[in-house]
Protein backbone atom coordinates (compact mmCIF):
# COMPACT_ATOMS: atom_id res chain seq x y z
CA UNK A 1 0.00 0.00 0.00
CA UNK A 2 1.21 4.08 -0.55
CA UNK A 3 1.02 6.09 1.97
CA UNK A 4 1.47 9.52 2.07
CA UNK A 5 3.74 11.25 4.73
CA UNK A 6 2.86 15.19 5.22
CA UNK A 7 5.14 16.83 7.69
CA UNK A 8 4.19 19.51 9.42
CA UNK A 9 6.55 21.63 11.25
CA UNK A 10 7.29 25.18 12.45
CA UNK A 11 8.93 26.82 10.29
CA UNK A 12 12.10 27.54 10.90
CA UNK A 13 12.74 24.98 13.78
CA UNK A 14 16.50 23.55 11.99
CA UNK A 15 17.73 26.97 12.23
CA UNK A 16 16.63 26.89 16.24
CA UNK A 17 19.13 23.55 16.06
CA UNK A 18 22.84 23.39 17.21
CA UNK A 19 25.11 22.64 14.02
CA UNK A 20 25.53 18.92 14.95
CA UNK A 21 22.03 18.69 15.56
CA UNK A 22 20.97 19.81 12.64
CA UNK A 23 24.16 17.39 10.85
CA UNK A 24 21.95 14.45 12.66
CA UNK A 25 18.37 15.86 11.62
CA UNK A 26 19.68 16.01 7.71
CA UNK A 27 21.21 12.50 7.66
CA UNK A 28 18.03 11.19 8.93
CA UNK A 29 16.55 12.45 5.98
CA UNK A 30 18.98 11.29 3.71
CA UNK A 31 18.63 7.73 5.45
CA UNK A 32 15.15 7.90 5.10
CA UNK A 33 14.99 8.80 1.45
CA UNK A 34 17.28 5.80 0.31
CA UNK A 35 15.21 3.50 2.33
CA UNK A 36 13.67 1.43 -0.78
CA UNK A 37 10.58 1.62 0.45
CA UNK A 38 10.34 5.67 -0.27
CA UNK A 39 9.40 6.18 -3.44
CA UNK A 40 9.60 10.25 -3.69
CA UNK A 41 9.32 13.76 -1.41
CA UNK A 42 10.12 16.95 -1.45
CA UNK A 43 10.58 19.61 1.15
CA UNK A 44 8.50 22.97 0.43
CA UNK A 45 9.49 26.53 0.73
CA UNK A 46 8.29 28.62 3.19
CA UNK A 47 4.45 29.15 3.75
CA UNK A 48 5.05 32.94 2.60
CA UNK A 49 5.32 31.38 -0.79
CA UNK A 50 2.39 29.98 -0.73
CA UNK A 51 -0.58 30.81 -2.88
CA UNK A 52 -4.29 29.23 -2.46
CA UNK A 53 -6.44 28.87 -5.13
CA UNK A 54 -10.06 28.32 -5.82
CA UNK A 55 -12.49 28.48 -8.39
CA UNK A 56 -15.62 30.28 -8.11
CA UNK A 57 -18.39 30.11 -10.69
CA UNK A 58 -15.79 29.88 -13.53
CA UNK A 59 -13.45 32.74 -11.99
CA UNK A 60 -10.34 31.58 -10.41
CA UNK A 61 -10.14 32.73 -7.08
CA UNK A 62 -6.15 33.57 -5.26
CA UNK A 63 -5.61 34.69 -2.13
CA UNK A 64 -1.53 35.09 -0.70
CA UNK A 65 -0.58 32.23 1.88
CA UNK A 66 -1.20 28.96 2.81
CA UNK A 67 -4.79 27.66 3.11
CA UNK A 68 -4.80 27.12 6.86
CA UNK A 69 -3.15 29.41 8.89
CA UNK A 70 -1.68 27.82 11.54
CA UNK A 71 1.94 27.85 13.42
CA UNK A 72 2.81 24.50 11.92
CA UNK A 73 2.61 24.72 8.64
CA UNK A 74 2.91 21.50 5.73
CA UNK A 75 6.84 21.77 5.18
CA UNK A 76 7.18 18.73 2.83
CA UNK A 77 5.72 15.42 1.73
CA UNK A 78 6.76 11.99 0.81
CA UNK A 79 5.14 8.84 -0.85
CA UNK A 80 5.96 5.20 0.79
CA UNK A 81 5.30 2.32 0.00
CA UNK A 82 4.55 -0.05 3.12
CA UNK A 83 2.74 -3.25 3.98
CA UNK A 84 0.52 -1.98 6.72
CA UNK A 85 -0.20 1.28 8.74
CA UNK A 86 2.35 -0.25 11.18
CA UNK A 87 4.82 -0.25 9.03
CA UNK A 88 4.30 3.16 7.60
CA UNK A 89 4.11 4.39 11.33
CA UNK A 90 7.35 3.33 12.11
CA UNK A 91 8.54 5.80 9.22
CA UNK A 92 6.52 8.52 9.96
CA UNK A 93 8.56 8.27 12.96
CA UNK A 94 11.71 8.42 11.54
CA UNK A 95 11.15 11.54 10.72
CA UNK A 96 13.27 14.06 12.27
CA UNK A 97 9.76 16.57 12.64
CA UNK A 98 8.80 14.35 14.47
CA UNK A 99 10.72 14.24 17.71
CA UNK A 100 11.23 18.05 16.70
CA UNK A 101 7.73 19.73 17.37
CA UNK A 102 6.10 18.69 14.37
CA UNK A 103 3.54 16.23 13.68
CA UNK A 104 3.39 13.77 10.34
CA UNK A 105 0.22 13.11 9.51
CA UNK A 106 0.04 9.42 7.50
CA UNK A 107 -2.83 8.74 4.77
CA UNK A 108 -3.10 6.18 2.75
CA UNK A 109 -3.07 7.00 -0.74
CA UNK A 110 -5.83 6.02 -3.36
CA UNK A 111 -9.10 4.58 -2.54
CA UNK A 112 -7.89 1.78 -0.74
CA UNK A 113 -6.82 -1.68 -0.17
CA UNK A 114 -9.07 -2.77 -3.49
CA UNK A 115 -5.90 -1.49 -5.49
CA UNK A 116 -8.25 1.83 -7.21
CA UNK A 117 -5.83 3.43 -8.69
CA UNK A 118 -6.22 7.73 -7.04
CA UNK A 119 -8.25 9.80 -10.02
CA UNK A 120 -6.46 11.92 -12.41
CA UNK A 121 -7.25 15.21 -11.06
CA UNK A 122 -8.09 17.71 -14.07
CA UNK A 123 -10.89 19.25 -15.22
CA UNK A 124 -11.75 16.46 -18.02
CA UNK A 125 -11.80 18.35 -21.17
CA UNK B 1 -27.49 -22.93 26.93
CA UNK B 2 -27.29 -22.00 23.31
CA UNK B 3 -26.51 -18.60 24.06
CA UNK B 4 -23.80 -19.55 26.16
CA UNK B 5 -22.09 -21.45 23.28
CA UNK B 6 -22.92 -18.49 20.92
CA UNK B 7 -21.22 -16.02 23.45
CA UNK B 8 -17.89 -18.23 23.94
CA UNK B 9 -17.61 -18.75 20.41
CA UNK B 10 -18.06 -15.55 18.45
CA UNK B 11 -14.94 -13.57 19.60
CA UNK B 12 -13.15 -17.33 17.98
CA UNK B 13 -15.65 -17.37 15.21
CA UNK B 14 -15.44 -14.05 13.94
CA UNK B 15 -11.59 -13.71 14.18
CA UNK B 16 -10.81 -16.72 12.06
CA UNK B 17 -13.28 -14.98 9.16
CA UNK B 18 -11.48 -11.64 9.01
CA UNK B 19 -8.52 -13.45 9.16
CA UNK B 20 -9.76 -15.58 6.07
CA UNK B 21 -11.77 -13.09 4.60
CA UNK B 22 -9.86 -9.84 5.27
CA UNK B 23 -12.86 -7.77 5.38
CA UNK B 24 -14.77 -7.07 8.73
CA UNK B 25 -17.98 -6.08 7.24
CA UNK B 26 -18.39 -9.64 5.76
CA UNK B 27 -16.80 -11.47 8.18
CA UNK B 28 -19.18 -10.20 10.45
CA UNK B 29 -21.94 -10.87 8.10
CA UNK B 30 -20.90 -14.15 7.24
CA UNK B 31 -20.54 -15.31 11.10
CA UNK B 32 -24.43 -13.95 11.76
CA UNK B 33 -25.68 -16.22 8.95
CA UNK B 34 -23.74 -19.13 10.75
CA UNK B 35 -25.23 -18.42 13.70
CA UNK B 36 -28.39 -18.04 12.46
CA UNK B 37 -28.20 -21.43 10.81
CA UNK B 38 -27.06 -23.19 14.50
CA UNK B 39 -29.54 -21.14 15.89
CA UNK B 40 -32.45 -23.19 13.70
CA UNK B 41 -30.50 -26.54 13.26
CA UNK B 42 -28.85 -27.13 16.91
CA UNK B 43 -32.00 -27.08 19.07
CA UNK B 44 -33.49 -30.24 17.09
CA UNK B 45 -29.65 -32.13 16.05
CA UNK B 46 -27.82 -30.92 19.30
CA UNK B 47 -24.70 -28.96 19.68
CA UNK B 48 -21.39 -30.55 17.50
CA UNK B 49 -19.09 -31.62 19.85
CA UNK B 50 -16.86 -28.45 17.53
CA UNK B 51 -18.98 -25.68 17.30
CA UNK B 52 -16.88 -23.30 16.87
CA UNK B 53 -15.73 -25.55 13.91
CA UNK B 54 -18.86 -26.15 12.86
CA UNK B 55 -19.77 -21.96 12.62
CA UNK B 56 -15.97 -21.33 11.28
CA UNK B 57 -16.61 -23.58 8.57
CA UNK B 58 -20.32 -22.86 7.82
CA UNK B 59 -19.25 -19.27 7.72
CA UNK B 60 -16.87 -19.75 5.54
CA UNK B 61 -18.99 -21.48 3.05
CA UNK B 62 -21.53 -18.55 2.92
CA UNK B 63 -18.99 -16.20 2.48
CA UNK B 64 -17.71 -18.26 -0.12
CA UNK B 65 -21.13 -18.67 -1.95
CA UNK B 66 -21.39 -14.80 -1.42
CA UNK B 67 -18.44 -14.72 -3.19
CA UNK B 68 -19.25 -16.26 -5.93
CA UNK B 69 -22.76 -14.78 -6.38
CA UNK B 70 -20.89 -11.40 -7.12
CA UNK B 71 -18.67 -12.67 -8.91
CA UNK B 72 -15.56 -11.40 -7.78
CA UNK B 73 -14.17 -14.09 -6.16
CA UNK B 74 -10.54 -13.49 -7.63
CA UNK B 75 -10.69 -9.90 -6.97
CA UNK B 76 -12.13 -10.00 -3.41
CA UNK B 77 -10.61 -13.04 -1.78
CA UNK B 78 -7.16 -12.79 -1.58
CA UNK B 79 -6.47 -16.69 -0.53
CA UNK B 80 -8.39 -18.59 -3.16
CA UNK B 81 -6.35 -21.92 -2.24
CA UNK B 82 -7.34 -22.04 1.75
CA UNK B 83 -10.84 -21.28 0.11
CA UNK B 84 -11.26 -24.02 -2.46
CA UNK B 85 -10.36 -27.02 0.39
CA UNK B 86 -13.12 -25.52 2.77
CA UNK B 87 -15.74 -28.93 2.60
CA UNK B 88 -18.93 -28.61 1.45
CA UNK B 89 -20.87 -29.71 4.19
CA UNK B 90 -18.36 -29.77 7.94
CA UNK B 91 -18.35 -33.54 8.88
CA UNK B 92 -15.10 -33.11 10.91
CA UNK B 93 -15.56 -32.38 14.71
CA UNK B 94 -11.51 -33.11 15.16
CA UNK B 95 -10.97 -30.42 13.22
CA UNK B 96 -8.67 -27.55 14.52
CA UNK B 97 -9.30 -24.31 13.93
CA UNK B 98 -6.49 -21.76 14.17
CA UNK B 99 -7.24 -19.26 16.97
CA UNK B 100 -6.90 -15.73 15.45
CA UNK B 101 -8.43 -13.96 18.61
CA UNK B 102 -5.05 -12.23 19.56
CA UNK B 103 -4.61 -11.04 16.33
CA UNK B 104 -7.94 -9.61 16.41
CA UNK B 105 -7.72 -7.91 19.74
CA UNK B 106 -4.96 -5.71 18.18
CA UNK B 107 -6.70 -4.90 15.20
CA UNK B 108 -9.58 -3.65 17.11
CA UNK B 109 -7.25 -1.95 20.26
CA UNK B 110 -5.14 -0.11 17.48
CA UNK B 111 -3.74 3.08 18.53
CA UNK B 112 -4.91 4.85 15.04
CA UNK B 113 -8.54 4.16 15.52
CA UNK B 114 -10.21 6.53 18.12
CA UNK B 115 -10.30 5.19 21.91
CA UNK B 116 -13.99 5.08 21.58
CA UNK B 117 -13.81 3.42 18.47
CA UNK B 118 -11.00 1.02 19.84
CA UNK B 119 -13.61 -0.20 22.93
CA UNK B 120 -17.26 -0.59 20.87
CA UNK B 121 -15.28 -2.57 18.47
CA UNK B 122 -13.73 -4.57 21.07
CA UNK B 123 -17.07 -5.69 22.83
CA UNK B 124 -18.35 -6.25 19.74
CA UNK B 125 -15.96 -8.35 17.42
CA UNK B 126 -14.72 -9.94 20.44
CA UNK B 127 -17.07 -9.63 23.29
CA UNK B 128 -19.75 -10.74 20.81
CA UNK B 129 -22.06 -7.93 22.50
CA UNK B 130 -25.16 -6.25 20.34
CA UNK B 131 -24.72 -2.81 18.62
CA UNK B 132 -27.74 -1.71 20.74
CA UNK B 133 -25.97 -3.33 24.05
CA UNK B 134 -22.74 -1.28 23.58
CA UNK B 135 -24.72 1.59 23.18
CA UNK B 136 -27.10 1.23 26.29
CA UNK B 137 -23.57 0.87 28.16
CA UNK B 138 -22.26 4.18 27.14
CA UNK B 139 -25.36 5.82 27.08
CA UNK B 140 -25.97 6.88 23.46
CA UNK B 141 -28.09 5.87 20.45
CA UNK B 142 -27.97 2.87 18.55
CA UNK B 143 -27.50 4.96 15.61
CA UNK B 144 -24.31 6.86 17.27
CA UNK B 145 -22.74 3.25 18.41
CA UNK B 146 -23.45 2.10 14.55
CA UNK B 147 -21.96 5.20 13.32
CA UNK B 148 -18.97 4.97 15.56
CA UNK B 149 -18.63 1.10 15.21
CA UNK B 150 -18.89 1.81 10.90
CA UNK B 151 -16.11 4.37 11.48
CA UNK B 152 -14.12 2.38 13.33
CA UNK B 153 -14.16 -0.57 10.61
CA UNK B 154 -13.84 1.64 7.71
CA UNK B 155 -10.33 3.40 8.97
CA UNK B 156 -9.38 -0.15 9.71
CA UNK B 157 -9.99 -1.02 6.23
CA UNK B 158 -8.72 1.54 4.15
CA UNK B 159 -5.28 2.60 6.06
CA UNK B 160 -4.43 -0.57 6.03
CA UNK B 161 -4.46 -1.43 9.99
CA UNK B 162 -2.73 -5.27 10.51
CA UNK B 163 -4.44 -7.92 11.58
CA UNK B 164 -1.67 -9.15 13.50
CA UNK B 165 0.14 -9.64 16.41
CA UNK B 166 2.96 -6.91 16.96
CA UNK B 167 6.39 -7.39 16.63
CA UNK B 168 8.64 -7.15 19.59
CA UNK B 169 9.80 -4.05 19.30
CA UNK B 170 6.49 -2.49 19.06
CA UNK B 171 4.89 -5.43 21.72
CA UNK B 172 5.21 -3.06 24.73
CA UNK B 173 3.33 -0.28 23.78
CA UNK B 174 0.63 -2.21 21.90
CA UNK B 175 -0.14 -3.92 24.53
CA UNK B 176 -0.44 -1.44 26.74
CA UNK B 177 -3.09 -0.03 24.49
CA UNK B 178 -4.82 -3.50 24.45
CA UNK B 179 -4.72 -3.15 28.31
CA UNK B 180 -5.73 0.32 28.83
CA UNK B 181 -9.01 -0.24 26.35
CA UNK B 182 -10.10 -3.65 28.56
CA UNK B 183 -9.44 -2.08 31.48
CA UNK B 184 -11.83 1.35 30.39
CA UNK B 185 -14.09 -1.43 29.79
CA UNK B 186 -14.37 -2.54 33.22
CA UNK B 187 -14.07 0.73 35.01
CA UNK B 188 -17.26 1.95 32.41
CA UNK B 189 -19.00 -1.09 34.10
CA UNK B 190 -18.85 0.14 37.62
CA UNK B 191 -21.28 2.46 36.94
CA UNK B 192 -23.67 0.07 36.95
CA UNK B 193 -25.35 -0.43 33.46
CA UNK B 194 -24.83 -3.00 31.41
CA UNK B 195 -22.23 -5.22 32.85
CA UNK B 196 -19.33 -4.53 31.41
CA UNK B 197 -17.48 -5.34 34.74
CA UNK B 198 -18.02 -9.15 33.90
CA UNK B 199 -17.61 -8.67 30.48
CA UNK B 200 -14.14 -6.88 30.88
CA UNK B 201 -13.02 -9.83 33.23
CA UNK B 202 -14.32 -11.80 30.11
CA UNK B 203 -11.98 -10.33 27.43
CA UNK B 204 -9.27 -10.10 30.08
CA UNK B 205 -9.16 -14.19 30.87
CA UNK B 206 -9.38 -14.78 27.14
CA UNK B 207 -5.39 -12.45 26.51
CA UNK B 208 -4.04 -14.12 29.54
CA UNK B 209 -4.82 -17.44 28.30
CA UNK B 210 -2.96 -16.10 24.97
CA UNK B 211 -0.60 -14.43 26.04
CA UNK B 212 0.46 -16.72 28.99
CA UNK B 213 3.70 -15.09 29.31
CA UNK B 214 3.00 -11.66 29.72
CA UNK B 215 2.80 -10.78 33.29
CA UNK B 216 0.85 -7.46 33.13
CA UNK B 217 -1.89 -9.24 31.04
CA UNK B 218 -2.46 -11.85 34.28
CA UNK B 219 -2.25 -8.44 36.33
CA UNK B 220 -5.21 -7.03 34.92
CA UNK B 221 -7.28 -10.11 35.27
CA UNK B 222 -6.33 -10.61 38.83
CA UNK B 223 -7.01 -6.28 39.38
CA UNK B 224 -10.30 -6.59 37.61
CA UNK B 225 -11.41 -9.81 39.62
CA UNK B 226 -10.40 -8.86 43.13
CA UNK B 227 -12.39 -5.60 42.56
CA UNK B 228 -15.33 -7.37 40.71
CA UNK B 229 -15.92 -9.67 43.46
CA UNK B 230 -16.71 -6.22 45.97
CA UNK B 231 -19.02 -5.05 43.58
CA UNK B 232 -21.89 -6.01 45.54
CA UNK B 233 -20.70 -4.22 48.75
CA UNK B 234 -19.95 -0.80 47.00
CA UNK B 235 -23.28 0.37 47.10
CA UNK B 236 -25.95 -0.10 49.35
CA UNK B 237 -28.78 0.74 47.62
CA UNK B 238 -28.25 4.02 45.79
CA UNK B 239 -25.26 5.27 48.64
CA UNK B 240 -21.82 4.77 48.12
CA UNK B 241 -20.01 2.37 50.81
CA UNK B 242 -16.10 3.21 51.37
CA UNK B 243 -14.29 0.03 51.84
CA UNK B 244 -13.98 0.73 55.50
CA UNK B 245 -17.13 -0.11 55.91
CA UNK B 246 -17.89 -2.55 53.13
CA UNK B 247 -20.24 -5.46 54.16
CA UNK B 248 -17.84 -8.61 53.66
CA UNK B 249 -20.39 -11.26 53.88
CA UNK B 250 -21.51 -9.51 50.60
CA UNK B 251 -17.94 -10.10 49.10
CA UNK B 252 -17.65 -12.80 46.61
CA UNK B 253 -14.54 -14.76 48.46
CA UNK B 254 -14.13 -17.40 45.10
CA UNK B 255 -13.79 -15.00 43.00
CA UNK B 256 -11.09 -13.24 45.25
CA UNK B 257 -9.67 -16.34 45.83
CA UNK B 258 -9.91 -16.66 41.78
CA UNK B 259 -7.75 -13.74 41.39
CA UNK B 260 -5.46 -14.18 44.11
CA UNK B 261 -4.65 -17.29 42.08
CA UNK B 262 -3.79 -14.97 39.15
CA UNK B 263 -2.09 -12.42 40.93
CA UNK B 264 0.53 -14.85 41.86
CA UNK B 265 1.00 -16.42 38.47
CA UNK B 266 1.68 -12.42 37.38
CA UNK B 267 4.32 -12.54 40.14
CA UNK B 268 6.17 -15.72 39.08
CA UNK B 269 6.56 -14.05 35.80
CA UNK B 270 8.31 -11.60 37.73
CA UNK B 271 5.52 -9.13 37.08
CA UNK B 272 6.60 -5.40 38.66
CA UNK B 273 4.08 -3.42 36.30
CA UNK B 274 1.43 -0.97 36.90
CA UNK B 275 -1.41 -3.54 36.76
CA UNK B 276 0.48 -5.88 38.39
CA UNK B 277 1.26 -3.62 41.54
CA UNK B 278 -2.14 -2.35 41.23
CA UNK B 279 -3.61 -6.09 41.96
CA UNK B 280 -1.63 -6.31 44.66
CA UNK B 281 -2.94 -3.72 46.57
CA UNK B 282 -6.38 -4.41 45.70
CA UNK B 283 -5.66 -8.22 47.00
CA UNK B 284 -4.22 -6.83 50.40
CA UNK B 285 -7.45 -4.42 51.06
CA UNK B 286 -9.33 -7.54 50.96
CA UNK B 287 -7.43 -9.02 54.03
CA UNK B 288 -9.06 -8.71 57.36
CA UNK B 289 -6.46 -6.57 58.71
CA UNK B 290 -5.29 -4.33 56.06
CA UNK B 291 -1.67 -3.71 55.96
CA UNK B 292 -1.77 0.28 55.40
CA UNK B 293 2.00 0.37 55.58
CA UNK B 294 2.48 -1.72 52.76
CA UNK B 295 -0.09 -0.46 50.83
CA UNK B 296 0.85 3.28 51.49
CA UNK B 297 4.63 1.79 50.16
CA UNK B 298 3.04 0.13 46.96
CA UNK B 299 1.08 3.38 46.09
CA UNK B 300 5.18 5.24 46.50
CA UNK B 301 5.88 2.50 43.76
CA UNK B 302 3.03 2.86 41.74
CA UNK B 303 3.62 6.59 41.80
CA UNK B 304 7.01 6.10 40.32
CA UNK B 305 5.17 3.80 37.71
CA UNK B 306 2.58 6.32 36.45
CA UNK B 307 4.20 9.55 37.99
CA UNK B 308 0.01 10.16 38.60
CA UNK B 309 -0.93 12.86 41.42
CA UNK B 310 -3.88 10.80 41.88
CA UNK B 311 -2.10 8.22 42.29
CA UNK B 312 0.00 9.73 44.90
CA UNK B 313 -3.32 11.06 46.51
CA UNK B 314 -4.58 7.25 46.99
CA UNK B 315 -0.94 7.24 48.67
CA UNK B 316 -1.87 10.02 51.16
CA UNK B 317 -4.74 7.87 51.97
CA UNK B 318 -2.72 4.85 53.11
CA UNK B 319 -0.54 6.88 54.91
CA UNK B 320 -3.72 8.10 56.66
CA UNK B 321 -5.25 4.63 57.11
CA UNK B 322 -1.59 3.82 58.70
CA UNK B 323 -2.25 6.55 61.42
CA UNK B 324 -0.41 9.35 60.03
CA UNK B 325 -3.14 11.79 58.82
CA UNK B 326 -0.54 14.95 59.20
CA UNK B 327 1.77 13.55 56.77
CA UNK B 328 -1.09 12.30 54.74
CA UNK B 329 -2.61 15.99 54.44
CA UNK B 330 1.13 17.82 54.02
CA UNK B 331 1.05 14.69 50.76
CA UNK B 332 -2.47 15.96 49.72
CA UNK B 333 -1.54 19.87 49.97
CA UNK B 334 1.31 19.36 47.62
CA UNK B 335 -0.69 18.06 44.89
CA UNK B 336 -2.32 20.08 42.22
CA UNK B 337 -6.08 18.44 41.49
CA UNK B 338 -7.91 21.42 42.21
CA UNK B 339 -10.62 20.41 39.88
CA UNK B 340 -10.52 16.88 40.79
CA UNK B 341 -13.90 15.97 43.81
CA UNK B 342 -11.71 13.16 45.43
CA UNK B 343 -9.09 15.77 45.90
CA UNK B 344 -11.36 17.63 48.46
CA UNK B 345 -13.15 14.77 49.69
CA UNK B 346 -9.84 13.46 51.09
CA UNK B 347 -8.66 16.87 52.34
CA UNK B 348 -11.92 17.14 54.18
CA UNK B 349 -11.69 13.66 55.55
CA UNK B 350 -7.93 14.20 56.96
CA UNK B 351 -8.93 17.53 58.37
CA UNK B 352 -11.89 16.13 59.53
CA UNK B 353 -9.42 13.61 61.75
CA UNK B 354 -6.78 16.44 62.50
CA UNK B 355 -9.66 18.00 64.30
CA UNK B 356 -9.62 21.17 61.73
CA UNK B 357 -14.17 21.09 61.68
CA UNK B 358 -14.08 24.62 59.63
CA UNK B 359 -11.68 23.78 57.41
CA UNK B 360 -13.07 19.85 56.55
CA UNK B 361 -16.16 21.40 56.15
CA UNK B 362 -15.06 23.86 53.37
CA UNK B 363 -13.00 20.92 51.71
CA UNK B 364 -16.45 19.09 51.78
CA UNK B 365 -18.36 22.02 50.41
CA UNK B 366 -15.78 21.89 47.51
CA UNK B 367 -16.16 18.17 46.90
CA UNK B 368 -19.62 18.94 46.74
CA UNK B 369 -19.69 20.92 44.01
CA UNK B 370 -18.02 19.19 42.01
CA UNK B 371 -20.08 16.13 42.54
CA UNK B 372 -21.94 14.84 39.22
CA UNK B 373 -23.57 11.49 40.59
CA UNK B 374 -26.53 11.49 43.19
CA UNK B 375 -24.93 8.58 44.88
CA UNK B 376 -21.62 10.90 45.14
CA UNK B 377 -23.44 13.62 46.10
CA UNK B 378 -25.36 11.92 49.19
CA UNK B 379 -22.43 10.30 50.03
CA UNK B 380 -20.62 13.86 50.53
CA UNK B 381 -23.69 15.55 52.18
CA UNK B 382 -23.88 12.70 54.70
CA UNK B 383 -20.25 13.69 55.49
CA UNK B 384 -20.55 17.22 55.70
CA UNK B 385 -23.80 16.52 57.84
CA UNK B 386 -22.03 15.09 60.35
CA UNK B 387 -19.35 17.37 60.93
Amino acid sequence: MQYALLVYDEPGYLDALSDEEREAAYAEYFALADDERYLGGAQLRSAETATSVRVVNGRTLMTDGPFADTKEVLGGFCLIEAADLDEAIELAARIPAARLGGVVEVRPVGLGPAGIKPAVIGTGR
Amino acid sequence: MLEGVFRDEWGRVLASLVGFLGDFDRAEEAAQEAFAIAAQRWPASGVPANPGAWLVTTARNRAIDRLRRERTLAEKLHLLPAAEAVMDEFDDDTAVIKDERLELIFTCCHPALPLEGQVALTLRALGGLETAEIARAFLVSEETMKRRLSRAKAKIKATGIPFAVPGAHLLPDRLDAVLAVLYLIFNEGYRGRVDLGAEAIRLGRVLAALMPDQPEAHGLLALMMIHHARRRARFSGEDLVLLDDQDRSLWDPRQIAAGRAVLERALALGGRGAYVVQAVIASLQTHERIDWPQVAELYRRLVGLTGSPVVELNRAVALAQAGDPAAALRVVDGLDLDGYLYFHSTRGELLRRLGRDAEARTAYRRALDLATSTPERRFLSRRLDQL
